[in-house]
């Protein structure tokens, strides 16, 4: 039987009295892309630590690449990659700095070649001995992309790798993502705004108060049967929120 | 193998970020000399007695004081962007970033050490050359001791909501060992007083060092882990 | 939980700590004899001591209970280690409170530095920052960790505090040795120490069990009001 990219069964964490994430049930092939919707405090920040090793689960299996979280956390970092809202540079170090930094800390094999790589995909090549600082919001980001690509992950989290971006950024995010995506990489993506990252999914879930409560595949959804699942389940008073 | 090249690159990483601001070093060495003038300005004018008793206690508090100012700022400088969850997300054993820190600070910290001591030296009017081996060794094991347990509370202070507030209040008292032990010693071997004089003191700054350093590489991973 | 458990310990643990106390209070204001030189004052010697054993006793379960918090990641050792700490702090408080009381006739001052009540001193105020890391950890499970840590690093640093006070103060360092103590106490003083001693770890036992049970139920409350929402 073939070992699923991301496996999470019953998946819970509590903080003291609160229920953070209750039964998550989730599982993904290789290759898979799912967009996990819902309103902020739902939980998606949280299911992300969970799956990158950064918070340890209340209760609950979770295996990613065929490692046990519980068990190998480190054979499991290697194969993980996450890229989140903060950007994890360092502002005082340029573009190169910051990438054979975590490269050295990956134990990356030719990492100036695997440099090189990572930072024409994200388009930043002419600016690589710029310190993190004087970057924009979107290069920032797009440095962020570059930085969790640098080992090579076979599974990507992004956490709302879309706030604070621009037009402009977000529409240069998507095209990325939509190559990363082509190749064998697994990808978890969460995000408050329903259109996005939607045309790059092969399934859609949606997250409230730490429960999975709808899962589809993309593949023949419109956006409005999307937007009447999502308020049904979230509730009205969302809407202008997410608009 | 693979461990010493992360430790390095940490250290590494560090040791660049702050050549360019700068922002680290100057801060505490300014702050160690601002400590040193106004103690002196409350202990004297007074007679060469008290000046000799109340310098090894000043030339601490100046070096403690920075000290925690400094590490305060090393983990502030990691929660900027995330930073320390990037580093979590790095395989391999958490400790690394604990022992990479605890390296980096008493670098710093050796540092300002080093360029305040001659200073030290003039403005208390002491001769400090010919006991240097000794001070040297004093100041090596306080350091250590001091930069572990301050190490590790850095990283729990940066994590509260307060940040770096709570870091001296934590650390004082765990510290208060290693400030008795290295301003009495300092004030022996000042003294003239030859080394085997301090030998219990040097015996519990490296009893200290020994198992603060143990404890605080094991707990690491708890004060970091979410 | 809780209610059937409470009341089978408190069916021979309150009134035992009842019969202790009263026993205690006889024994140190009428049985045991006034000191020849230091008089009526020295009888607060009863509560000092007690007070400071049952303070050692408290950050002693702290340590023991962080450690196995973070072994276990047990919501109940953290429980007891945090409800042990409140209570440490408050026995702490007694000895700093009862020694410059019996000081300032014997000393002359209220404050020596005598190494022991400085060591409890310090003590004091490293429990004390581990009420405020918890305070302002944000969220209580990471702030029940970093306490934890310490909870372990507080007690174990207790010899080496009090080492280094107690050579600060002697001119010289001196070698570790187990002091030869000062002429031993008369049978009846002694008798005296005891059971105050007693009643005073069995009125730990009680706050200790009332707080541990008083935090699961405001546990209970947390969860049925976060169940309601």
């Amino acid at each position: 039987m073939k070992e699923p990219a991301i496996l999470a069964e019953a998946l819970t964490k509590d903080f003291g009295p609160i229920h953070a994430l209750s039964g998550i049930d989730l599982r993904l092939e290789k290759g898979e892309f799912l967009t996990i919707l819902g309103p902020n405090g739902a939980g998606k920040t949280t299911l992300i630590k969970i799956l990158a090793t950064l918070m340890r689960p209340t209760s609950g299996l979770v295996r990613v690449a065929g490692y046990d979280l519980a068990e190998a956390g480190e054979a499991l970092r290697r194969r993980i990659g996450v890229i989140s809202h903060q950007t994890y540079l360092y502002e005082n170090l340029t573009a190169y700095e910051n990438l054979r930094f975590y490269g050295r800390m990956y134990g990356v094999q030719d990492l100036e070649d695997h440099i090189r790589g990572v930072l024409e995909e994200v388009g930043l090549k002419g600016r690589r001995d710029h310190l993190v600082r004087t970057y924009s919001r979107g290069m920032q980001q797009r440095l962020s992309i570059a930085r969790a690509l640098i080992h090579d992950p076979s599974v990507l989290l992004l956490d709302e790798p879309y706030t604070g971006l621009d037009q402009h950024a977000t529409r240069m995010l998507t095209g990325l993502l939509a190559r990363l995506r082509d190749g064998e990489r697994t990808v978890i993506l969460t995000t408050h705004q329903l259109s996005q990252g939607l045309e790059l999914s092969d399934f859609v879930a949606i997250l409230v108060r730490g429960r999975i409560v709808y899962q589809e595949k993309v593949a023949g959804l419109s956006l409005a049967d999307l937007e009447d699942a999502y308020f049904q389940h979230v509730g009205q008073e969302y809407r202008w929120d997410t608009q | 193998m693979g461990y010493t090249v992360r430790l390095w690159a940490i250290i590494y990483k560090d040791l660049v970020s702050e050549f360019r601001t700068k922002e680290l070093f100057s801060s505490m060495f300014v702050f160690a000399l601002l400590v040193l003038i106004i103690f002196n300005f409350a202990f004297s004018p007074g007679t060469r007695e008290l000046q000799l008793v109340t310098a090894p206690g000043i030339l601490w508090v100046a070096f403690t004081f920075a000290g925690a100012l400094g590490l305060g700022r090393s983990f502030a400088l990691e929660r900027e962007k995330d930073c320390i969850h990037g580093l979590m997300l790095c395989p391999g054993d958490r400790g690394i970033i604990f022992l990479a820190k605890f390296l980096g600070n008493l670098l710093f910290m050796g540092a300002v050490e080093v360029i305040t001591l001659p200073l030290f030296a003039i403005f208390f009017n002491v001769r400090i050359l010919p006991i240097l081996p000794s001070l040297t060794l004093i100041l090596f094991l306080s350091t250590i001791g001091f930069a572990s347990v301050g190490t590790l509370f850095a990283a729990m202070a940066a994590a509260t909501k307060t940040r770096e507030v709570l870091l001296p209040i934590l650390l004082f008292p765990v510290a208060v060992p290693v400030i008795i032990a290295a301003v009495k010693s300092t004030g022996r071997v000042l003294e003239g007083r030859p080394l085997s004089e301090i030998a219990p003191w040097l015996n519990m700054l490296l009893s200290f060092d020994v198992i603060f350093l143990v404890i605080c590489y094991i707990t690491f991973e708890y004060v970091v882990e979410e | 939980m809780g209610i059937d458990e409470r009341d089978k310990f408190r069916k021979w643990l309150a009134p035992a700590l009842f019969l202790s106390m009263l026993a205690a209070l006889y024994a140190a204001f009428v049985y045991a004899p006034t000191e020849a030189t230091q008089g009526d004052v020295q009888r607060i010697f009863y509560f000092h001591v007690p007070s400071a054993w049952v303070a050692f006793l408290a950050f002693f379960v702290v340590f023991l209970g962080s450690i196995l918090y973070l072994w276990k990641k047990d919501r109940r050792w953290d429980i007891l280690a945090s409800s042990s700490a409140e209570i440490g702090v408050l026995f702490t408080t007694m000895v700093l409170l009862t020694g410059p009381l019996w000081g300032k006739p014997i000393w002359g001052t209220y404050w020596s530095w005598d190494p022991r009540l400085t060591t409890t001193l310090i003590l004091w105020l490293i429990y004390v920052a581990y009420f405020m890391l918890r305070a302002y950890a944000g969220e209580r499970v990471k702030g029940a960790r970093m306490a934890a840590v310490l909870g372990i690093i507080g007690f174990v640093d207790v010899p080496l505090i009090y080492l280094s006070v107690l050579w600060w103060r002697s001119l010289h360092p001196l070698p570790v040795v187990v002091r030869p103590g000062g002429p031993a106490l008369p049978p009846s003083m002694l008798g005296s120490l005891m059971v105050s001693l007693l009643a005073f770890t069995l009125l730990y036992l009680y706050l200790l069990r009332e707080r541990v049970l008083l935090e699961r139920l405001n546990d209970e409350v947390e969860a049925l009001k976060q169940k309601r929402r």
